[in-house]
């Protein structure tokens, strides 16, 4: 199942701390081949970029602090990693399945 | 998919933990003969245990009602302990706040709570049981104070449809974050009174344009899940994922079926927790192999593009209504039966329900009770 869809145009705030609630859980699964997302009676399997952004929904950082941890682990540049980041953010929140 | 294509690992696993159940509703889907026998707790952890093993993520614990089990908290952690998703499907009858809290305690992920209706009075009977909704109403306050997800399934027919904006409102308003409009299935029990629950094409007409407005109303608020009835689709809906493909079914008494109403087709063997572990039953129980993948298919699916999407559509519905499990299910517009449906659709008797009494199932068979126009 697809992760992002049609992105949203409300801003997050740069200082809102993303967390999943409870009932949300990232998970290494070895029988599914990988890190699977857990979600009231849903299962996504999260790509390799998903997965690094919601390893950092801890409720600690914050979206600016998220970002700039991406932009300089993978040394892209830091607008095009905000657009990807909020995109996917957004589309979680909108279906509950993110805090912000 | 051929022979050789490999088994895929199940994901979800439906639990049915008892099918004691309070409650009387006309479209129960329980199977006819209800077990009696029921696993007990240990039983349960060792299924979770080798589910777990199999791949399953999540765990549907069910019924009946599946808090008429006593030890219902011990197998929400039992399930936990072996790393499952747990999701509690329930009426929330027999669930206090202080039950609840040992099931949040337990580690219980996520729950469902099915309503009737938007108001007391109708939701109450069709129900068939006085005093649910409030119960309903506590429990979903219980579940948000504890900072659970919560689920609202409504179960939509005839009598309600209608309501189902004040239906998706009232989910809102006890803090659900997902609403399933689940239209009635007719297997089973819900057979019987599929004249008294069937709605009209112009009621699900406009319940389906009154839920893409609820969805870009709420938009951010709840999420709104639903589908086209059966008996009014064109396509039929891909049943459990395909055929043991997904998920399976363990019965009260450890048998483990493919979906919950696959006893209602003649002939299949279906093996038994209490024989066999999890694995080789999901692998090789003649019940799982019967319509896995593409094989057992005849036209119009076995050419059809659509097969690796629908599945051929749901067995039971085909066995059902044709009388050949190996049949295109006929809600299907490719069926060749598929005027069976439309013509099923249009049988709708103003009767009372036939309510689903388990005490009294056993004395005296089914019992029917007051009208829906007889309602106060």
């Amino acid at each position: 199942m697809q992760l992002t869809e049609t992105p949203q145009t409300a801003a997050i705030p740069p200082d809102a701390r993303p967390r999943l609630p409870r009932g949300v859980r990232l998970v290494h699964n070895e029988a599914q081949g990988g890190l699977v997302l857990l979600a009231p009676e849903r299962v996504f399997k999260p790509d390799p970029i998903a997965v690094e952004i919601l390893k950092r929904c801890t409720g600690e950082a914050t979206l600016d602090a998220i970002v700039d941890d991406l932009a300089k682990t993978y040394s892209a540049p830091r607008e095009r990693i905000l657009t990807d980041v909020s995109a996917l953010l957004r589309s979680l929140a909108d279906r509950k399945l993110l805090e912000l | 998919m051929t022979a050789a294509e490999p088994i895929l690992n199940p994901l979800g696993l439906l639990a049915e933990l008892t099918h004691r159940c309070p409650l009387g509703c006309p479209y129960c889907s329980n199977p006819i003969a209800l077990d009696r026998e029921e696993l007990d707790t240990a039983a349960w952890a060792r299924v979770f245990r080798e589910a777990a093993a199999l791949g399953v993520l999540q765990v549907h614990l069910s019924g009946g009602e599946p808090a008429a089990r006593r030890d219902l908290a011990e197998i929400t952690a039992a399930a936990h302990d072996a790393g499952l998703y747990t999701n509690l499907i329930t009426s929330a009858v027999g669930l206090t706040a202080k039950r609840f809290e040992t099931l949040a305690d337990a580690g219980l992920d996520h729950v469902q709570i099915s309503i009737q209706d938007h108001e007391q009075n109708s939701a109450d009977h069709i129900a068939g049981y006085a005093g649910a909704y409030e119960r309903k109403r506590l429990l979903a306050a219980e579940v948000v104070r504890h900072k659970i997800l919560l689920t609202i399934n409504a179960v939509m027919h005839r009598a309600n449809i209608d309501h189902v904006s004040e239906m998706v409102e009232l989910a809102i308003e006890l803090g659900a974050s997902r609403v399933e409009i689940a239209h009635v299935q007719y297997y089973g029990w819900a057979v019987t009174n599929r004249a008294m629950l069937m709605p009209t094409r112009a009621q699900v007409e406009r319940a389906v344009s009154a839920v893409e407005a609820l969805r870009a109303h709420h938009q951010g608020r709840i999420v709104i899940d639903a589908v086209v009835p059966d008996y009014y689709a064109r396509f039929p809906k891909p049943c459990v994922g395909g055929w043991g493909r997904r998920s399976l079914n363990v019965t009260p008494a450890g048998k483990v079926l493919p979906c919950h109403a696959a006893e209602t087709i003649p002939g299949l063997e279906f093996w038994s927790v209490r024989e066999h572990s999890l694995a080789e039953i999901w692998e090789q129980s003649p019940a799982f192999r019967a319509f896995r993948g593409t094989d057992w298919m005849q036209e119009p699916c076995a050419s059809c593009p659509r097969r690796f999407e629908d599945f051929g559509g749901c067995r039971c519905q085909a066995f059902a209504l044709t009388g050949d499990a190996r049949a295109t299910d006929p809600v299907c517009q490719l069926s060749p039966k598929h005027a069976l449906v439309a013509a099923l659709a249009e049988e709708r008797r103003e009767e009372p329900y036939v309510y689903r009494r388990l005490e009294r199932e056993r004395a005296a068979g089914p019992v029917r009770e007051k009208s829906p126009a007889q309602a106060p």
